[in-house]
């Protein structure tokens, strides 16, 4: 077995393998839930924030980053959460929205949040890529996404919230 | 210090607002989360679980600004301390009643959130500015659906007009107690750390009275912004830890699995 050199670039690669639980097509470090990373000889300390106040899936991500950095080879390991670094879905780049798409969700639009458009903004299918869709509830089955019809292809998908 | 207050003289007012809040984000979290299972329709059964999710997420966010003060760890102040300590508003303590009812009290506290969290995101402690912009955006789809909610039940129908009507006449002077204001406010106030409850209300009234009369709805109000008389009496006590049975029953709720075993991790 070859064990990586301790160091934040491998850090940053190795949480590539770790997998958001509700979206695992992206991993924490493309959801930029994964804020800093801090190297120390064998001890690292990882700052997380999470996309909603109320995520019930942080706890996880913690144990799930604990346990991948430990197999790394760093003997102290603390991930930490920061509520004060606020997340946006501005952070999310192309590569993830693409990503995105390819699992059937809408990303968000970039920008401020106006207020007023929110309900009536222009969402893009997912699957046939038509603008002709409506928003059916800001609630779905989890925080950070909201339930929208496709009219052209008579599908239902999921778009994730603008935060 | 980002983290801390230039004046140690005010971690105590400052420790009572934050739990006040938490307190009414937690309580109106556990009567949201009744509707689970509950609700008219299984749109209305999601979002309900959803926003009873979020409000509870919140009070942990406030809670963690409380211990970072020096108070008790966020467990604690939810499963061990006394009910006759809460501080939430007696608002967000009563019963889910009609879902007409549920309605209109979420509608009325989304808006109060809203006028409060913008007046917080202008805090001089950061910490409370912070989470108050994150959670302002979040806060900003419940405004929405209790909004559109309470717009279209308002004049939709006979029955679920006098039903709505019913939820404002109800909820009106309960919704008043949410600006009862906590221990020493006026301390915050002066160092720019939190603003007026008296002025978030009359901010609150401008926001809820427009809205109210789109709907069809009566408010217990005369005057305009000239001038505004409430014609009710306000439901306070809740800050000053003056409960009804209603609290009780459901912190005693809440509590209990806790309460089997202390402690307990599964």
């Amino acid at each position: 077995m070859v064990i990586a050199a301790l160091t934040e670039e491998n850090v940053w690669a190795a949480l590539q393998d770790v997998a958001d639980p509700e979206i695992p097509v992206l991993s924490v470090v493309d959801m930029r839930i994964v804020r800093s990373v801090e190297v120390d000889g064998d001890g690292v300390k990882v700052e997380i924030t999470p996309t909603f106040s109320g995520c019930p899936a942080l706890e996880f991500i913690q144990e799930n980053i604990r346990t991948k950095l430990l197999s790394l080879g760093f003997k102290n390991v603390v991930v930490r959460k920061n509520m004060s670094k606020s997340w946006s879905s501005d952070l999310l780049d192309t590569a993830a929205r693409n990503k995105l798409r390819s699992f059937g969700i809408a990303p968000p639009a970039v920008g401020p949040i106006v207020h007023e458009n929110l309900m009536t903004e222009e969402v893009e299918c997912p699957f046939c890529h038509s603008v002709k869709t409506h928003l059916e509830s800001s609630f779905g089955a989890t925080l950070c996404k909201q339930l929208y019809y496709c009219d052209a292809c008579r599908q239902s998908f999921e778009r994730f919230k603008r935060l | 210090m980002r983290n801390s207050l230039a004046n140690k003289a005010l971690n105590e007012p400052l420790a009572a607002y934050l739990v006040s809040m938490a307190d009414d984000e937690l309580i109106l979290g556990h009567r949201d989360s009744e509707w689970t299972g509950h609700s008219p329709i299984l749109e209305e059964d999601i979002a309900f679980s959803n926003i009873a999710q979020d409000e509870i997420g919140h009070s942990l966010v406030w809670f963690t600004l409380n211990e970072e003060l020096g108070g008790k760890d966020p467990d604690w102040m939810v499963f061990q301390r006394p009910c006759r300590d809460y501080t939430c508003s007696r608002f967000v303590s009563y019963p889910k009643g009609d879902f007409a009812y549920t309605v209109v009290r979420q509608y009325f506290f989304d808006k109060a959130e809203q006028v409060r969290l913008t007046a917080l995101s202008q805090s001089a402690y950061e910490p409370l500015k912070g989470a108050s912009e994150k959670i302002l955006r979040e806060e900003t789809y419940h405004l929405l659906h209790s909004q559109s909610l309470l717009e279209r039940l308002g004049d939709a129908t006979e029955e679920s007009h006098a039903r709505m009507q019913r939820g404002v006449d109800a909820a009106f002077p309960q919704a008043l107690g949410l600006f009862e204001a906590t221990d020493r406010e006026q301390e915050l106030v002066d160092a720019g750390v939190a603003t007026a409850s008296e002025h978030l209300k009359q901010r609150w009234l401008e926001g809820v009275l427009p809205v109210l009369v789109l709907a069809g709805l009566n408010a217990p109000v005369q005057g305009n912004n000239g001038g505004r008389t409430v014609l009710c009496q306000p439901d306070l006590g809740g800050r000053k830890k003056q409960h009804t049975s209603h609290l009780e029953q459901i912190v005693t709720d809440m509590q209990s699995v806790y309460q089997i075993s202390p402690g307990g991790r599964w």
